[in-house]
């Protein structure tokens, strides 16, 4: 599906971010796997997908530092010699009641998680330009659709997310540039294992299929984005959360 | 100065699809070459790999008329 084309996917060392690169890959495209930290496990991304006769390198980038992100969009170009898909999907959370929230911990989520999105798409839009096609993903939250207690942070950022998905498929629909998003739900990740015993009995209640996602249902979203079948699709915020909203 | 408003005229003319002789070096992008704001930061794309120069996104919001584009080329070459 997705033959010989180059992607980018950001904070692909676990969870979505991972499952959206291996599946990437599995599909044809030849990967680059961003991470921030974890070292070890980008470098088991990378080769389980150059076991499985694929093509990805790792590269360290904080996405909410423009020259680190500048930097791995030039090394990809160099190395791989063009760049046709871009998953923004890293994040992280700092959650605490608004009340307790520091103005730190609110302000590092947004540069991360809504800046970094930002960042990395104006970094990537001038070869996508360039080539007349591209593809770029944003992963949001259904919790930027919803609200949630808690995430006074994390529900501003991925509703921005949201905002900022239209407008730049709006700015780059004139050639040929599609963009949109993805609100996954409750999906089974390291970010969500944190979650209290409590809090999953909880939100179980509230979603209809009454289970958990799997990060391979959003990679299944994520691929259907990027590849030609989507061809009529721009803008647009696809929840993954099993009917959580509606 | 005439070679690089030649390779401007000639970018300008394939980019923009616009009459070699409406590209002056007064033609405005915007208002006599019907570019839009996209078309303009593409061209100054162009005109970057072109000249193997980078433009800052401060001095690109400046550059209006083909004359513009030129004495830039010209200065930071």
């Amino acid at each position: 599906m997705l033959q010989d084309q180059v992607a980018i996917v950001t904070g692909a060392s676990r969870g979505i971010g991972r499952e959206i690169a291996l599946s990437f890959a599995k599909s044809g495209a030849k990967i680059v796997v961003n991470y921030a930290g974890s070292d070890d496990r980008a470098e088991e991304v990378v080769s389980e997908i150059n076991a499985n006769g694929g093509e990805a390198i790792k590269f360290k980038a904080n996405v909410s530092n423009e020259s680190e992100v500048k930097a791995m969009i030039k090394e990809t170009i160099t190395r791989f010699g063009s760049l046709d898909i871009l998953v923004n999907n890293a994040g992280i959370t700092k959650d605490n009641l608004l009340m307790r929230m520091s103005e730190a911990d609110f302000d590092e989520v947004i540069d991360v998680n809504l800046k970094g999105v930002f960042l990395c798409t104006k970094a990537v839009t001038r070869q996508m330009m360039k080539q007349k096609s591209g593809r770029i993903i944003n992963i949001s939250s259904v919790v930027g659709i919803s609200g949630n207690p808690g995430q006074a942070n994390y529900v501003s950022a991925k509703a921005g997310v949201i905002g900022l998905t239209k407008t730049t498929a709006k700015e780059l629909a004139p050639r040929n540039i599609l963009v949109n998003a993805i609100a996954p739900g409750f999906i089974a990740t390291d970010m969500t294992d944190r979650l209290t015993d409590e809090q999953k009995e909880q939100m179980l209640k509230l979603i209809p299929l009454n289970k958990l996602g799997e990060v391979l249902d959003v990679a299944n979203v994520a691929l259907f984005l990027a590849s030609k079948q989507a061809n009529y699709v721009t803008g647009q915020t696809i929840q993954v959360d099993g009917g959580m909203v509606m | 100065m005439a070679d690089a408003f030649e390779k401007v005229k000639q970018i300008v003319v394939d980019r923009l699809d616009v009459d070699e002789d409406k590209v002056t070096l007064e033609a405005s992008f915007k208002d006599d070459l019907e570019a839009d704001s996209l078309d303009v930061v593409e061209l100054v794309m162009e005109l970057e790999d072109e000249f193997d120069i980078e433009i800052a996104d401060e001095d690109a919001e400046k550059i209006s008329t083909v004359g513009d584009a030129v004495n830039y080329i010209n200065s930071n070459q």
